[in-house]
């Protein structure tokens, strides 16, 4: 069943790296430019679906496991970086206007952005791109196997 | 039976495009006192460029903590499905 | 005066209902869903448009008056919300179609099996 071509294998290898770094710029960038956790996400997702797409037949088991610990550390980064501004409220941004990481204060009007700003958003969009990187790598694996159920 | 179908498809069509007439004009929001304040004091308030990151994580962050957990457990779903496939049907 | 943003979601609101009331097969079924969820979709941003505005993302800006952010936040979470109950009708109609041998809803005959 191994029928997929050299060109297909060859262009998969290639694109490996440029999808990931965009995947990655567009989740660090999420506070300065449009896309965030999700859209990166999402792009990083269509990398593992290639790369089932491509390399299926080489697979010797099925590697969810590590997608589904992927999603669990996302999750629980989330909703540990909204228990850290339990001190004032749920969900309090307790990184803006310090000074510190990610903490230059930022005014009203038109600038050519700085990565370092937003508080607490960059680290919550890098939980919600692996959450949602996992979660989609994961719904690819499973609808994407072979089904060796029998059919009646 | 169809027929009935078709009319009670027909009314909801006829009653959709009433509701489209009865719309304000596009193009000019009636109500945009909280969406103002958000573009006034975003970047001073969270420190984001981005305004709809800044909804979506800090204003609203409850309504993203909802979400995420509705994909994971859409996830979780996939994987309790296809469990069975995975492991060939002999699961300790 | 009937603007031509509204039109295309009233036809488009027609189009999947219509699709989820006469057709018998699954995947046609999510197709239908898949076209209601985009509609919405296109009514919340036609909804937070404001005429001659540019996004709400202050790096570089042409001019700082924007489009209302609150309605394209609330399409993100449909958009995210859409893609996961689309994965799991997918996996349960896989799952149909393993238990039953067709996606068609006429031929189940539930009452044979369940007896």
């Amino acid at each position: 069943m191994n029928d997929v071509s050299l060109i297909v294998k060859v262009v998969a290898y290639i694109l490996i790296v440029p999808v990931f770094i965009f995947g990655s710029y567009v989740i660090l960038h999420g506070h300065l430019s449009p896309g965030g956790g999700f859209a990166g996400g999402a792009i990083l997702a269509t990398l593992v679906a290639m790369l089932v797409i491509t390399f299926r037949d080489d697979f010797k088991e099925n590697p969810h496991e590590i997608f589904s610990i992927l999603e669990c550390i996302g999750m629980i980064f989330f909703i540990l970086l909204a228990f850290f501004g339990l001190s004032s409220s749920f969900f309090h941004n307790f990184l803006v206007n310090l000074n510190g990481l990610f903490g230059k204060p930022v005014h009203f009007g038109v600038n050519p952005g700085y990565l370092n700003t937003a508080g607490v958003i960059p680290l919550m969009n890098m939980a919600v791109g692996i959450e949602v990187f996992s979660a989609l790598s994961l719904i690819v694996l499973m609808l994407s196997m072979r089904y060796g159920g029998e059919r009646k | 039976m169809k027929m009935a179908r078709v009319v009670t498809l027909a009314l909801f069509f006829v009653f959709l495009l009433i509701t489209s007439l009865a719309m304000r004009p596009f193009g000019k929001p009636s109500n945009t006192g909280m969406d103002d304040y958000f573009i006034q004091n975003g970047q001073a308030q969270t420190g984001s460029n981005n305004i709809v990151t800044s909804v979506v994580f800090d204003y609203r962050g409850m309504d993203t903590l909802g979400e995420a957990t509705v994909l994971f457990a859409a996830a979780s779903g996939v994987l309790l499905i296809f469990q069975r496939a995975v492991t060939g049907g002999k699961h300790e | 005066m009937i603007d031509i943003q509204f039109l295309t979601v009233v036809i488009l609101i027609s189009v999947g209902i219509s699709t989820l009331v006469f057709k018998k097969n699954i995947i046609k079924i999510v197709m239908g869903i898949e076209i209601i969820s985009s509609s919405i979709n296109l009514f919340l941003i036609s909804l937070g448009y404001r005429e001659g505005s540019v996004a709400p993302i202050f790096t570089n800006a042409p001019s700082v008056k924007m489009v209302l952010p609150t309605p394209q936040a609330l399409t993100l979470t449909n958009i995210v919300i859409d893609l996961a109950i689309t994965a799991l009708m997918l996996s349960l109609a896989v799952l149909i179609y393993n238990y039953y041998g067709t996606l068609s809803m006429k031929k189940w005959r539930l009452v044979e099996r369940c007896s």
